[in-house]
């Protein structure tokens, strides 16, 4: 048995302006409780364009356009900051405008419950058909679209979801049941954001990794939102429609849970189904949260900064069989947070970080490069939450002073060497640990590291099932470049061989 | 905001004196506002404290009188790794100096 290969990667951000105002929570909560507020007010003097979008470092890291390496030479902050080349277009993915993307909810949509106006149909049309990769048979799916009065209606009296471009009604979601507040407008469009992006994340995928969607078995979806009916509400499955729009004609798929920490749980078990053999090419994917945006936009207000919540994210990565080539995931160090492990950070440090390393008998130093919470500090930091991904690395080198595998004085050494900043918008599971994964693959294909431990955390207790915390997180290594050891001669055989040869010199000895 | 509910429940079945606040925050200006809360009241006027001076004596778990209180070995166990990470001083004097100007009782 050998061990399963990440074969490429996908990462796509979208702008949403629109949605900030009309779909966040922060500002649907004020809306509701606070509709004259000054916040509300001011938030649209607060608004990036799409360029200022494209430009930010952050978001061309994301992309791939910038390495972290090259992104942590620009001084914080980085709201103000432009990085000289930026495109939409990056080497992982891409950076969507919001007027394409609602074209792309209408062609994701199967039951004909996202509405466009005629004008904006014809104009996201012309879009998408310039659009480097889109093709013609999904760009069909748009139709000819409707009568704006037709969706005001819809708006205005039958408790649909307003599309938004540039402050302007362009089109609805509808709800697709009278009384089911499972199918309501509201959660249903959640639902096609969070499709729409995953399956623009998986065209990435396919894209720019030169794959063959035919050869794709399996589907993990690790979003968070839940799709189903009032009688199964996280029912599922976002997987199989996003392989559906995607063109993986011979996958089927599922969803899998875990708050932000679920990429992790989906890689650790797609990495386990290729290395049993069960599915040859597995495809771990996720769309991005509406709901997030601006999130901390009354801080950022506050600080004068721009809505720096303003896109959705989506990944998609591809574990496969080994080739002898991509980095390896190590099944043998996983870490996991278990229901005994207990709340205090050490405990739970220890047994994302310490406990698969104690497997390998590895030392913390060891690890090359971590990857974990990667939020971006520009967002975090005015809200009071901290520059997170430094703070992990941070605990992670406090351990590593406690286990007396380096210094106290080597702690912002360590945090130096072995850490990044975090690049990636504050939605989730989209920053936690997965952000990495496309950069890991170059580096270690490159020779610049050897190895990356991948670590995502998830808060389970916004569910309100438990208090329990929760993470898990795998190592990738270079790849040895054996590719089926069974093929070889066992150790065993080598034995037989060896005695069969003496058993033929004694007796050839003794003839003689 | 449940937060804020449970201390507000609490200081009026325990009595305020009999209530201590332990807080945990990572970040001194986040400790800070949580220990505003609960003694002047809460400052950003979101929650059920909006308004509420309830005066409790509020401590952050790195600051000596509560790490003093306990085992030196269980606190090592749960916190003797975030208090290298934290910037300790800089929420001891936080916390302290909204103890100092808020809580109504005085040890």
């Amino acid at each position: 048995m050998t061990y399963s290969v990440v074969k490429g990667s996908g990462y796509v951000l979208v702008n949403t302006p629109d949605m900030i105002l009309h779909n966040g929570t922060t500002q649907t909560t004020e809306k509701t409780i606070n509709p004259n507020s000054d916040y509300l007010k001011e938030l649209p003097k607060h608004i990036r364009s799409f360029e200022e979008v494209v430009n930010y470092p952050p978001n061309q890291t994301y992309i791939g356009n910038l390495t972290p390496e090259e992104l942590k030479e620009y001084k914080k902050p980085w709201y103000d900051k432009k990085f000289e080349g930026a495109d939409k277009v990056g080497k992982f993915g891409e950076i969507m405008h919001q007027n394409e993307f609602i074209g792309l909810m209408k062609i994701v949509d199967t039951f004909d419950l996202v509405k466009l106006e005629k004008n904006f149909t014809e104009d996201v049309k012309e879009k998408l058909s310039a659009h480097h990769f889109m093709k013609e048979d999904l760009i069909s799916r748009l139709k000819s679209g409707d009568e704006i009065e037709s969706i005001k209606k819809s708006v205005e009296e039958q408790g649909a979801e307003g599309l938004y471009n540039n402050g302007e009604l362009v089109g609805c979601v509808k709800r697709a049941h009278d009384i089911d507040i499972n199918l309501s407008a509201h959660i249903l469009f959640e639902n096609l954001v969070v499709k729409a992006s995953g399956v623009l994340a998986a065209l990435n995928l396919i894209e720019k990794n030169n794959i063959n969607p035919e050869d794709i078995e399996y589907i993990i979806e690790c979003s968070e939102e839940a799709c189903g009916d009032m009688n199964q509400r996280g029912g599922g499955n976002f997987a199989k429609s996003i392989g559906e729009m995607a063109g993986f004609v011979n996958a089927t798929g599922s969803d899998t849970r875990g708050f932000c920490a679920a990429p992790t749980h989906a890689m650790i078990e797609a990495a386990a189904l290729v290395e049993a053999g069960i599915f040859k090419n597995v495809v771990v994917v996720a769309g991005g949260s509406t709901a997030k945006l601006g999130m901390n936009g009354k801080d950022h207000i506050k600080k004068g900064l721009p809505i720096l919540e303003d896109v959705v994210g989506g990944f998609a990565l591809l574990i496969g069989e080994n080739d002898g080539v991509n980095p390896v995931l190590r099944t043998d160090l996983v870490g996991r947070h278990t229901v005994g492990t207990g709340s205090s950070p050490q405990a739970v440090i220890g047994s994302l970080v310490t406990e698969p390393l104690d497997k390998g008998n590895l030392k913390i130093t060891d690890i090359d490069r971590y990857s974990v919470e990667m939020q971006n500090p520009d967002i975090t930091k005015p809200a009071g939450a901290g520059d997170v991904p430094k703070s992990n690395y941070k605990m992670i080198g406090a351990l590593g002073v406690m286990r007396k595998e380096l210094e106290r004085t080597q702690l912002n050494d360590f945090i130096e060497k072995h850490g990044m900043e975090g690049w990636a918008p504050t939605q989730g599971h989209i920053p936690s640990g997965v952000p990495y994964v496309g950069f890991a693959r170059e580096d270690i294909l490159n020779g610049k590291i050897k190895n990356t431990m991948i670590v995502g955390k998830g808060s389970l207790f916004l569910g309100r099932m438990t208090n329990l915390f929760d993470g898990v997180s795998i190592v990738i290594e270079k790849n040895p470049g054996k590719i089926d050891e069974e093929k070889g001669v066992s150790e065993e055989e080598i034995r037989s061989f060896v005695a069969e040869a003496m058993r033929d010199f004694a007796s050839h000895l003794l003839k003689e | 905001m449940e937060n804020q509910n449970r201390v507000k429940e609490a200081a009026e079945k325990y009595g305020a004196e009999n209530v201590v606040v332990l807080i945990g925050g990572a970040e001194a200006e986040a400790a800070g506002l949580a220990a505003e809360t609960v003694t002047a009241g809460d400052p950003t006027f979101a929650g059920p404290l909006a308004g509420v001076q309830l005066g409790l004596r509020v401590y952050h778990v790195v600051e000596p009188e509560f790490k003093n209180e306990v085992d030196p070995d269980v606190y090592d166990e749960q916190i003797g790794m975030m208090e290298m990470v934290l910037d300790v001083d800089e929420i001891i004097e936080e916390v302290k100096d909204i103890r100092d100007e808020y809580c109504k009782f005085n040890d």
